[in-house]
């Protein structure tokens, strides 16, 4: 019984009275050892994605097919969300600007708030749950099936029909879908702050172009690129990682919308950092 | 030709092939039998380099699979038909769609028009109608989506056939049908086969030689009737309930 225990969990000890009792040093090893085992594979997979670079007849047209699905399939739920994001940015700054503040900031702060973060971060968490979690199932499914190991034994790379499309489009996508959402919010901003604010467009305006700098929306832009990244790239790991079973995809799909939400957050505060 | 010496794997404590030594000969079928669980995939997925091994050698043509560089190993899969035991085919594409994928050389796979009559020709091998093309995987039974899957194997024009329980999960009738199938596809396209299975009456149709794989090693290889005649208690245990020994 006291084997038993052991092979079930390795991060515990049994001992002889049959309490099991939690070995911090095993535990703290095995994470450890698991966290290895990913940056390796991760690595790998990258090494892999720069090999398959070269067949792009393999990899380009297919990368349409995605960006395509990407792009057009996410604009609506993009659009309403941003649309809400610049209407609620623009009330709250209502709520909070009093007369001793010119109005025309407020023009300012919706802009801003919509292009540096707003914009970029909420888009790019919509596609994480969106496009992130299909692309864990239908690979995670692929690997459990074997579709994969059945392109493999067709002499063909996995990497350049299923990955590089996928992070290629999203990556692209991406920055595409920002421009939409920046353009929307700050529509839907100025709309409300015509109710809330009683803003002349003429203040409006004034407002949001004294306080734009171009650089803003490059780094909007730029920081996009990362996240499709994240959103692209993190989902097809886990996808290809699958265990067995649908219990298997179901896990890779929660961990890699999890995980690409982790990562756009923690990148978002990185680049926040090192460009502005 | 395919020659194993002594292939270990294990997966973490689990050692699921012990030493396991067998050759094919060009040209001949080879049925590997064993229980569920034993190994029987593993060791066929050796052959074409989706596993590798532990310890030991895997050679086919004799080209070292493990050793083998990404390019040559995908030249290499390109002469090795694999046949899953669920199909495998991409639900996402048409059978036609998945058909032509087996077809591997890229100057052949290019051409529309011997894309479409070599689809074709593979369909009508495995006793498909022509209208089954436009079918997706969804809309298929099992006995269809095996058959499918192995035409998208023969379609690429291989020189080896590993079958992976062709049969599995199959009414006798369906059974006997793949069953014939791959005797058929040994005669008219004279591949070297090894099918993996537990149906030991069907093992014994379509092979040339048997081989029984039990606790991680071969316990018996030979043909047919040299099976039934062994005295070794796991192949007669094995054998015991279709024959009675």
């Amino acid at each position: 019984m006291a084997e038993e225990r052991w092979r079930l969990s390795s991060a515990y000890r049994i001992p002889i009275e049959g309490k099991a009792k939690l070995d911090i040093r095993r535990y703290l090893g095995r994470g450890f050892l698991q966290a290895a085992t990913h940056m390796g594979r991760v690595f790998y997979l990258f090494v892999e994605i720069f090999r398959a670079l070269p067949e792009w007849r393999i990899w380009l047209p297919r990368t349409w097919q995605q960006a395509y699905q990407v792009g057009v399939g996410s604009l609506f739920i993009v659009l309403l969300t941003a649309g809400f994001a610049g209407g609620v940015t623009s009330l709250q700054a209502g709520y909070q600007f009093t007369a001793t503040i010119p109005v025309y900031f407020a023009a300012g702060v919706i802009t801003q708030s919509l292009i540096l973060e707003l914009g970029p971060v909420l888009t790019a968490l919509i596609l994480a749950g969106r496009v992130g979690a299909r692309y864990a199932a239908e690979l995670g499914t692929m690997r459990v099936t074997e579709q994969i190991d059945a392109l493999e034994s067709l002499g063909r790379s996995p990497v350049s029909h299923l990955v590089i499309p996928r992070v290629l489009a999203g990556t692209l996508m991406l920055p595409v879908l920002v421009i939409f959402a920046d353009a929307t919010g700050i529509f839907s901003g100025w709309l409300a702050a015509r109710h809330t604010l009683d803003i002349s467009n003429h203040d409006f305006i004034y407002g949001a172009r004294y306080f734009f700098k171009p650089y803003d929306l490059w780094y909007s832009l730029f920081k996009s690129l990362f996240f499709g990244l994240a959103v692209t790239f993190v989902p097809c790991y886990m996808g290809f990682s699958t265990g067995k079973g649908a219990e298997g995809v179901g896990k890779a799909t929660t961990g890699a919308v999890v995980s690409s939400s982790v990562l756009i957050l923690a990148l978002d505060a990185l680049l926040s950092e090192l460009l502005l | 030709m395919i020659r194993l010496t002594g292939v270990h794997k294990a997966f973490g404590d689990n050692v699921v092939l012990g030493g396991v030594d067998l050759n094919v000969e060009d040209g001949e079928t080879l049925a590997l039998l064993g229980p569920s669980g034993v190994g029987k995939s593993v060791l066929l997925k050796h052959i074409n380099g989706l596993i590798n091994p532990d310890a030991g050698e895997v050679y086919v043509d004799g080209q070292s699979v493990p050793l083998l560089e990404r390019k040559e190993l995908a030249q290499l899969r390109t002469r090795i038909g694999y046949v899953f035991q669920f199909g495998a085919l991409f639900d996402s594409m048409n059978v036609f769609e998945n058909v032509k994928l087996g077809i591997t050389d890229e100057d052949f796979s290019n051409n529309d028009d011997y894309c479409r009559l070599r689809v074709q020709e593979c369909l009508d091998l495995v006793n498909l109608t022509p209208e089954t093309a436009l079918k997706f995987p969804a809309d298929l039974s099992g006995g269809m989506k095996k058959r499918v899957g192995i035409a998208r194997a023969i379609a690429g024009q291989p020189k080896y056939l590993l079958y992976d329980e062709p049969t599995s999960g199959l009414d006798p009738v369906n059974a006997d049908i793949i069953d014939a199938l791959v005797k058929k596809l040994q005669n008219e396209l004279g591949v070297t086969s090894i099918v993996v299975s537990h149906d030991v009456r069907g093992s014994f149709r379509v092979g040339d030689r048997v081989a029984l794989l039990a606790d991680g090693k071969i316990r018996h290889v030979g043909p047919p009737d040299s099976f039934q005649d062994s005295g070794d208690p796991a192949v007669r245990q094995f054998l015991e309930r279709d024959f009675g020994q």
